[in-house]
């Protein structure tokens, strides 16, 4: 009959209104600046520096190499050498960036500067809230503002930060094993050489050592 | 006491008018009743503006707007600032006069329906013996406001808005009109004060209402319809449909003027609550015959906030009709039903009291809407479309 439709659209609607005050599962809503839903793991922004360590000048993973700025399609970083040198996570001296600058209103959000970064020194980082009253300063964010530390990569992204770390530790265990070995051919090298001289092999293997 | 309290309103304006002349009394008393439906009115629009949010918002199971004030029930004076606040905007090529006049006419138009409304006993600005038909003069002329708006924007949406608000408009005005008819007949008087005397009195408790007889619910049913058909409320509000026409006939209004259309709609559904409640519901007076010492005026604004429910309720849960829908419903049902309703009303008058009346009235109208709702509206089989040309 005409009319039947309307009444059953009619009780559902009040069936939806009752229910929105009796069951919390039914409400959706999340009242976004007091509560919020936990991103997901894979979420990314713009990205940032880590470093290792508390102090993050000094333990800044980034070495200057600027692949990242290279690659950039929107060519939003911007990098400058240092002229002196300082140790990275192996031990060995590398430069650093005395300027690392972001302008995350040009940046796209790509991830290309963290795929081709060979120091995993650039990541993604998973803040958005970053509205600003300073139209240009206020996102152009410098190494300082970029640098998160390795705790806090591990807090947004910890399988990847996982991985990172374990590769990492084998890059150095495997450079200490080599420095290790180095040592100690040169030790035998040294303790060797005067008793027994054995003139054809050592030295080229020292000479691609050097 | 209970008295006092009922005729409150009348004292009180009789008080603060006493401290003037004789002869300025009467043009006073007018002034202070019209500032006070003027200022009644758009306080009721603000509160049914957030009591539509959250009730639509609770339908949708959201929460509505909640961040101005505890509950978000301040929400109406952040809107108010906002829209006083804004650039009025005026497009160029658009006729600058008309474009100002049209949200004054629809207000005005809109206000001078609560000229003739008793809204409590003795509580009525003119007790005009024609005052239905005031009522529904001014009415129509708010189909005027709507065509201003739409012609002079310059604009195709206003236009192509304001067309189907005017075809809608008069459509619906002749079903309005025809189901308030049935009520005039029976009561015997055109004037709104009469027509709820006529309704005030009560048989074992219960009130004589024209909704509690059979041409008076079919009338009600129909007027409600009409009504919401008439203040292009959804699921009649093509002449706004925001999908389709951007927002309709107030497209290129901004700022304090589409405040005022906004304002304008909310202010005609009170009003034409109000008047469906005068003819259908016994206007003030008591819905049991032991609630007669609640003032009269609470009766009539508790009407009014429960069919503003409604028009909520309906607007949470029906889609937008589609043109051809909205013509076929006005044109091949509610004005059948109408008619019959005239016809079956004379049948009650002349049959005289008794049970046989009841029988014979109900009987003609439900056997009336099931055959009319059956053939009229019953779903066209039009077949797997055809193409004439791309096969």
């Amino acid at each position: 009959m005409l009319g039947e439709g309307i009444l059953k659209g009619l009780a559902e609607t009040a069936k939806n209104f009752a229910g929105s005050f009796v069951s919390k599962e039914r409400m959706t809503t999340v009242e976004y600046p007091e509560e919020r839903l936990p991103l997901p793991e894979a979420s990314r922004n713009f990205p940032f520096l880590v470093y290792d360590g508390s102090d993050w000048q000094a333990g800044l993973r980034c070495v200057a190499c600027q692949i990242c700025e290279k690659e950039c399609p929107p060519k939003c970083i911007y990098i400058e050498k240092s002229k002196d040198k300082k140790p990275d996570y192996v031990g060995k001296l590398q430069i650093y960036p005395t300027k690392f600058d972001i302008d995350i209103s040009v940046c796209m959000s790509c991830q290309i500067c963290v795929e081709v970064c060979p120091f995993e020194a650039i990541k993604m980082n998973n803040e958005f809230e970053l509205a600003t009253d300073n139209r240009f300063g206020g996102l152009l964010l410098d190494r300082k503002e970029l640098a998160k530390s390795n705790e806090y990569y591990h807090q947004i992204h910890p399988t990847e930060a996982a991985e990172v770390d374990a590769r990492l530790a084998a890059e150095k265990a495997k450079a200490e094993a080599k420095a290790k070995a180095a040592a100690d051919a040169a030790a035998a090298k040294a303790a060797g050489a005067p008793a027994t001289p054995t003139p054809v092999a050592k030295p080229s293997e020292g000479e691609r050592k050097s | 006491m209970i008295d006092r309290l009922d005729q409150i309103f009348v004292l009180l304006k009789h008080w603060l008018v006493g401290y003037l002349p004789g002869e300025w009394q009467a043009a006073a008393g007018v002034v202070v009743s019209v500032v006070v439906i003027i200022g009644l009115y758009p306080a009721l629009f603000a509160l049914t503006t957030v009591l539509e949010r959250k009730g639509v918002g609770r339908i949708q199971n959201r929460l509505g707007p909640n961040r101005v004030g505890p509950y978000g029930i301040l929400q109406p004076m952040a809107d108010g600032i906002k829209s006083l606040t804004k650039e009025d905007i005026v497009p160029r090529s658009a006729d600058a006069v008309v474009h100002f006049l049209a949200p004054i006419v629809l207000v005005v138009t809109v206000f001078m329906g609560f000229a003739v409304l008793p809204m409590g006993r003795n509580m009525v600005l003119v007790d005009m013996d024609a005052g239905l038909l005031f009522y529904f003069a001014m009415g129509a002329s708010t189909e005027l406001s709507v065509f201003m708006a739409g012609w002079s924007s310059r604009n195709k949406y206003s236009l192509l808005g304001a067309m189907r608000a005017v075809a809608q408009m008069i459509s619906y005005e002749v079903a309005l009109l025809l189901s308030s008819v049935v009520v005039v007949m029976a009561a015997g008087s055109l004037s709104l004060v009469k027509i709820v005397e006529a309704q005030n009195h009560y048989t074992w408790g219960l009130p004589h209402w024209y909704i509690f007889t059979p041409w008076g619910l079919a009338g009600f049913l129909m007027y409600a319809i009409a009504a919401t058909a008439e203040t292009n409320r959804s699921p009649f509000d093509l002449p706004e449909g925001e999908s389709e026409l951007v927002a309709g006939y107030h497209t290129e209004y901004s700022g304090f003027k589409f405040a005022l259309f906004f304002l304008g709609e909310y202010v005609a559904m009170f009003s034409i609550s109000g008047l469906g409640s005068t003819l259908f519901l016994g206007g003030w007076s008591a819905p049991l015959a032991f609630l007669t010492w609640v003032p009269s005026w609470i009766w009539f604004f508790g009407k009014l906030l429960v069919s503003m429910c409604v028009f909520i309720w309906l607007r949470g849960t029906l889609p937008r009709l589609r043109q051809d829908q909205l013509m076929n419903f006005a044109w091949k049902f509610v004005l059948p039903m109408c008619l019959l309703n005239l016809f079956v009303v004379a049948l009650w008058r002349f049959i005289g009291d008794g049970w046989l009346r009841w029988l014979v009235c109900s009987a003609i109208l439900v056997l009336a809407y099931v055959g009319i709702g059956w053939e009229g509206m019953s779903r066209k089989r039009l077949g797997a479309r055809s193409y004439r040309y791309a096969d």
